[in-house]
């Protein structure tokens, strides 16, 4: 018998939160708000594992719960209803773990700040919509969690909306989310057209009969390149990917929480649930892993010259999400779904940890401000390390199981090949780089801010509000920060060394297997058994080779940035000096956002301006309404003599009005 | 018998009096007096119609005006004497805020 799980719960909890403390955080005092939100995000948490650990004891895997019937006309239908399975296991565990533990870091990070109540409520709130995205048992409940959490997004990002900098990232994100929504979209009517329905099990179910679409594109490899486009966007893939940087502007926790954990791998989720879809579709699979590819390659190439400590960990994210793609481009799902966990531990890490650093030094977010942190934020510097270490791929870490899985199955794969590898191997490599260079100018050398300088920057850097309510701070130099952020912290340093011996002897991927197996085509089950059953001498030496060869670029990655930016800290000038244009080029993000503005947002805005604005606004409906008032009143100006205040003229009005109807009845009478 | 078109000639007279007053006097009293004669100039032609054709609804159409009469009289009077209070006259050429 399958007992009832209560899945309506999960969501539910945090919009409770977000309710209360929507609705009377303002008279709450920040101990009280702090409570209400840690206690709904980590109520969801509990149930979450109640309901893993009765997973094993289902019956029927894929477990549904139906709480409300929402749209039925005709055949079509679609009802509140949840889903789980294996894959959305994972996402709730991760989703609810790590956002309690961001909860708890955000309690420290954002004591001191305004409109504290109106910040956990937003969280919770993106915590429910994020929910109820991986718990859909539907396209439609999974849209609604979709624009949700891209609503949340907008909110936190423009959290200092009185900043111009921050409401503008804020309206980015949302716009090009539009975009990404917009092909999301087209995808679910095309499914309802064809499959009369948007149930996972009824698509999947219409889907697998259907043989890949090997010759030509059809219906299928439209869907999947469409629901591509929604990907792209949520997950900040080319050519979507510009809001992501920018969403830095908003503050730490949320870009650890939404920007780096969570969030941004909803697309990652969606491609792996549609994964049926995609399998029949080579076409598409193939565009997968060439965006993913090609974003993880561009984008750490941008992070090696960024300053900006957040925005380094923005070109990472980017980077790392390419690697998911690139790994559902190769249909190797578990492979995403795993690299997406182990980077929701150790990115979230590096994320809060970024944060406990410009925390400690007063709002500062330029490492070439920093240096020298080592010996007075310990915890920070250790727990930062850890992710460091394990987002450069150093084993045992957990970033190096999964990263080399997915560098193995886009070498192995029947849809990998050695470029995919070979660019994933000089990604890694620039990663470990890049990380490096990050850790180096933090944590090493000498300071280089000024501490008397502190206020100025923090007001330049934007967080004013850092320092400007609490003089502590500003006093107080370089502090390490409170337990309640370093708790969290210590937290995903422990996930973050452990998370990826689950993949070890592909437990991971078995766990997944019934999620990923059922209903594949053919092929491709073949190919799988193959590869399974392959001798595993053969496959076991290439596999050890490849895995050599990425420890040995994350070394490689490492030691250059012990060059260059400890060792020799005169080079890195030098190098930029001499390679000219190619460093601008790099430093200003491929001018990418300056392309975009000259291609889509100029033509946007003088044609809205002058077209639609000046032409037809103006011209069209203003002059219509103008000119129909403007007669009315001549009209009336004529008519309006009539109203003499004289009564005897109202009474001769009267009366000829009186006679005017008596000489038209008499007039009909003749007639 | 007096033909019927007497009697309705009277009553147009009457009313055109009526009306005739109603437009030219100034006096509030006196056009209030006007409107009295427009209706009795109709409730002649009613009274007159009611006798050539033997039909007592028009006879009883004459009671309901003159309670309407009646009623407007004690409403009207009162009407004027509130405006006599405020603006100390009778002319209704000076009753003239109404206007733009």
């Amino acid at each position: 018998m399958t007992p009832n799980l209560h899945l309506w719960l999960i969501p539910i909890l945090p919009l409770a939160g977000a309710a209360i403390n929507g609705l009377f955080g303002r008279r709450f005092s920040r101990q009280i708000v702090s409570a209400i939100a840690l206690i709904f995000a980590g109520a969801a948490f509990v149930w979450a594992l109640w309901v893993a650990s009765q997973f094993s004891s289902l019956t029927s895997a894929p477990y549904h719960e139906t709480l409300a019937s929402w749209i039925r006309a005709g055949d079509f239908r679609a009802d509140f209803a949840f889903y789980l399975d294996q894959l959305s296991l994972i996402m709730l565990l991760v989703v609810t773990g790590v956002g309690f533990l961001i909860h708890l870091y955000s309690v420290g990070y954002m004591w001191e700040e305004g409109g504290f109540y109106r910040f956990f409520c937003y969280l919770n709130l993106f915590m429910f919509f994020m929910l109820t995205l991986v718990l859909a048992s539907n396209y439609l409940v999974m849209f609604i969690g979709w624009e949700g959490v891209g609503l949340a997004s907008y909110l936190l990002i423009g959290f200092w909306f009185t900043k111009d900098s921050a409401a503008s990232a804020g309206k980015k994100a949302f716009i090009v989310n539009r975009i990404g929504d917009f092909g999301f979209l087209i995808a679910l009517f095309l499914l309802i057209k064809h499959f009369g329905s948007l149930n996972f099990d009824q698509v999947f179910a219409s889907v697998t009969p259907l043989s890949p679409e090997t010759q030509g594109a059809g219906l299928l490899t439209s869907i999947a390149l469409l629901l591509m486009v929604g990907a792209c966007g949520k997950s900040a893939q080319i050519p979507l990917y510009v809001w992501l940087p920018d969403a830095m502007e908003g503050p730490t926790p949320v870009s650890a929480l939404i920007h780096a954990a969570t969030m941004v791998t909803a697309g990652v989720y969606m491609v792996a649930r549609s994964h049926l879809i995609f399998d029949r579709a080579p076409a598409a699979l193939m565009v997968v892993a060439i965006i993913g590819t090609l974003t993880a390659l561009f984008a750490a190439t941008i992070g090696i010259a960024q300053t900006d400590i957040k925005k380094v960990l923005a070109y990472s994210t980017i980077s790392q999400l390419g690697y998911m793609f690139m790994a559902c481009g190769v249909a190797a799902y578990s492979a995403g779904i795993f690299h997406l966990m182990t980077h929701a531990f150790f990115k979230g890490l590096l994320f809060l940890a970024a944060g406990s650093v410009i925390h400690a030094i007063g709002g500062e977010q330029d490492m070439r401000k920093m240096g020298g942190l080592r010996t007075s934020i310990p915890w920070t510097f250790w727990t930062m390390t850890v992710a460091t270490f394990a987002i450069a791929g150093i084993p045992p870490l957990a970033g190096f199981f999964s990263k080399d899985e997915i560098l193995w199955q886009a070498y192995s794969s029947q849809y990998g090949s050695w470029v995919f590898w070979l660019i994933g191997v000089i990604t890694a490599f620039i990663t470990s780089f890049y990380m490096f260079r990050l850790w180096f100018m933090t944590f090493f050398g000498e300071y280089r801010g000024a501490a008397g300088e502190q206020h100025a920057h923090a007001e330049h850097a934007g967080h004013g509000t850092h320092l400007g309510r609490d003089a502590a701070h500003g006093h107080g130099g370089i502090h390490e920060s409170p337990a309640v952020m370093l708790i969290p912290l210590v937290v995903l340093a422990v996930l973050s060394i452990v998370g990826g011996w689950v993949g070890y002897h592909n437990t991971f991927e078995n766990f997944l297997a019934p999620v990923f197996r059922s209903g594949v085509t053919v092929p491709v089950q073949a190919a799988q058994e193959t590869a399974s059953t392959q001798s595993h001498a053969e496959a076991g030496s290439t596999e050890t080779v490849l895995m050599g060869i990425s420890i040995a670029a994350a070394v490689a990655g490492f030691l250059l940035a012990w060059l260059l930016y400890h060792r020799r800290r005169d080079l890195p000038a030098k190098i930029a000096h001499a390679l000219g244009g190619l460093y601008q080029s790099v430093l200003n993000k491929y001018y990418v956002d300056e392309l975009y503005a000259i291609l889509f947002v100029k033509p946007l805005i003088d044609g809205s301006s002058k077209l639609l604005w000046h032409g037809i606004d103006q011209n069209v409906i203003d002059a219509t309404v103008d000119n129909s008032t403007e007669a009315a009143k001549q009209i009336s100006d004529t008519v309006r003599h009539m109203q003499s205040g004289n009564l005897r003229s109202y009474a001769g009005w009267v009366a000829a009005g009186a006679a005017a109807v008596v000489v038209y009845m008499i007039w009909i009478g003749v007639r | 018998m007096v033909p019927l078109v007497y009697y309705l000639f009277l009553s147009g007279i009457l009313f055109g009096c009526g009306v005739a007053g109603f437009l030219i006097k100034r006096n509030i009293i006196t056009i209030f007096m006007s409107i009295e004669l427009m209706l009795n100039g109709v409730n002649l032609s009613f009274v007159a119609f009611a006798a050539q054709w033997r039909a007592f609804s028009g006879q009883v159409f004459v009671f309901f005006v003159m309670v309407v009469a009646a009623a407007e009289a004690a409403v009207g009077l009162a009407i004027i004497i509130a405006v006599v209070r405020t603006r100390e006259t009778l002319n209704v050429d000076d009753v003239n805020l109404l206007k733009l």
